[in-house]
């Protein structure tokens, strides 16, 4: 499974990659986690908010940082 | 207390509301009775400075927390996608009305101004319209217009409403006719995101509650530092700088008063949470409206690192005439009001 965190810098993108870092790792989940804070290729998503939440290349989430137990059944949810 | 909210969200924001109530009518006799318990003098400046701080602090942490919340929920109703699809097509004049009402409400953050800009240039709507709404979300800021309302009274809340919207408009239009297209970075023309639409969750009234305590704790927990420094310079002012000091300064009478508070504004950076206790003190000295709003506008309105970011899809040409325009209608809000008043 691959999540993409989409953001150029902002307080928020930074949590939310945390966040789910620390999720995969106490979870034991096997995800590659990938910032992106290259403008032009955030925005090929459509997303006018960031941070931006990427699985498996479907949005799931923006501009908000979603609870731990609703990430933790996106990151479930496919791998 | 997060459990509560989880389980009775309505009941818990009704108790959560008298509470309000009773803590806020309580405010001035307990700010008096905690300056009178300590050894300070009635009347002298830091006892007066104090008794500033000690009832403006709490006051304005409750007004704060109040609006933030009711924000938070009214916020949940609007969404930047939504308020794009609205935009979208409209010509320029009822566009930039409705863009500068849009970027009221509409959640915003300085940080997604360039995802934003380039969705509504990508989108359709004109460059104008949406410059429209880049001047209106972070100038008619809701804390700063009900900080005002709580501090001042209604008619300078409103004033502050009305000229924010008419500057919007009246700028984005301005942009919007000088045809400066050009002046886009090229790369922003040549993105074709997938827009693929994400299906829309429609959130309960519970939800919208619990949205309203989210904001609360993320707002106020990032804006409180900036409210003690902005009330404790505001407390020193209150207390030491003479009654009228401001007005050889700041007056009406004097003529460059307000281009030098918009130059002063502009570099300066801070939320409106922290800039409103400043102005509340300066009014109080003898500074006259019509500068103390343009530069509070200035202050809120045109930041340096929001431009900095925006610089990344406007050539510099742009960013000038950017600032130029909306400098300028601040500068004139700031004369028409010394005028008026």
């Amino acid at each position: 499974m691959k999540i993409r965190v989409l953001g150029s810098g902002c307080a928020k993108c930074k949590t939310l990659e945390e966040r789910i870092r620390h999720l995969a790792e106490k979870h034991q989940l096997p995800i590659e986690v990938e910032k992106v804070t290259d403008l032009q290729e955030i925005m090929k998503y459509g997303i006018l908010m960031t941070p931006g939440l990427v699985i498996d290349g479907v949005v799931k989430s923006v501009g908000s940082i979603p609870k731990d137990d609703q990430l933790l059944t996106w990151m479930k949810g496919a791998s | 207390m997060k459990k509560l909210i989880e389980q009775h969200p309505i009941s818990t924001t009704v108790i959560l509301l008298i509470l309000w109530i009773a803590l806020y009518i309580a405010l001035q006799p307990l700010a008096d009775a905690v300056i009178s318990l300590t050894w300070l003098v009635p009347g002298e400046h830091l006892t007066e400075a104090l008794r500033f701080f000690v009832f403006e602090v709490p006051k304005v942490l409750l007004l704060l927390t109040l609006v933030v919340f009711a924000v938070g929920i009214v916020r949940t109703y609007f969404s930047p996608e939504r308020t794009r699809t609205l935009l979208g097509g409209k010509s320029l004049f009822v566009g930039n009305v409705l863009a500068s009402v849009l970027g009221i409400v509409t959640p915003f953050c300085s940080c997604s101004a360039i995802p934003l800009f380039i969705g509504f240039v990508e989108a359709g709507v004109p460059l104008g319209v949406t410059f429209s709404f880049l001047i209106a979300a972070p100038m008619i800021n809701e804390i700063a217009v009900v900080l005002l309302f709580g501090l001042f009274g209604w008619q300078t809340a409103l004033l502050y409403v009305s000229t924010g919207l008419l500057i919007a408009i009246t700028a984005g239009y301005v942009i919007g006719r000088l045809k400066v297209e050009c002046f886009v970075e090229d790369w922003v023309y040549q993105i074709h995101s997938n827009t693929a639409e994400m299906e829309e969750i429609i959130p309960s009234f519970r939800d919208r509650i619990q949205s309203g305590f989210e904001a609360v704790k993320e707002i106020v927990a990032k804006v409180w530092p900036f409210l003690l420094v902005g009330i404790g310079v505001g407390a020193g002012i209150h207390g030491y700088v003479p009654e009228n000091f401001m007005a050889s300064l700041m007056g009406k009478s004097v003529w460059w008063s307000v281009p030098v508070a918009v130059l002063i504004g502009v570099p300066l950076y801070s939320n409106a949470a922290g800039i409103i206790p400043i102005v509340h003190a300066l009014l109080e000295k003898g500074a006259s409206l019509g500068t103390t709003l343009a530069f509070m506008m200035a202050v809120i309105g045109l930041s340096l690192p929001e431009t900095i970011i925006l610089r990344k899809v406007l050539k510099m040409p742009l960013i000038f005439i950017f600032v130029g325009v909306v400098a300028t209608g601040i500068i004139m809000v700031g004369y028409v009001f010394n005028v008026v008043y």
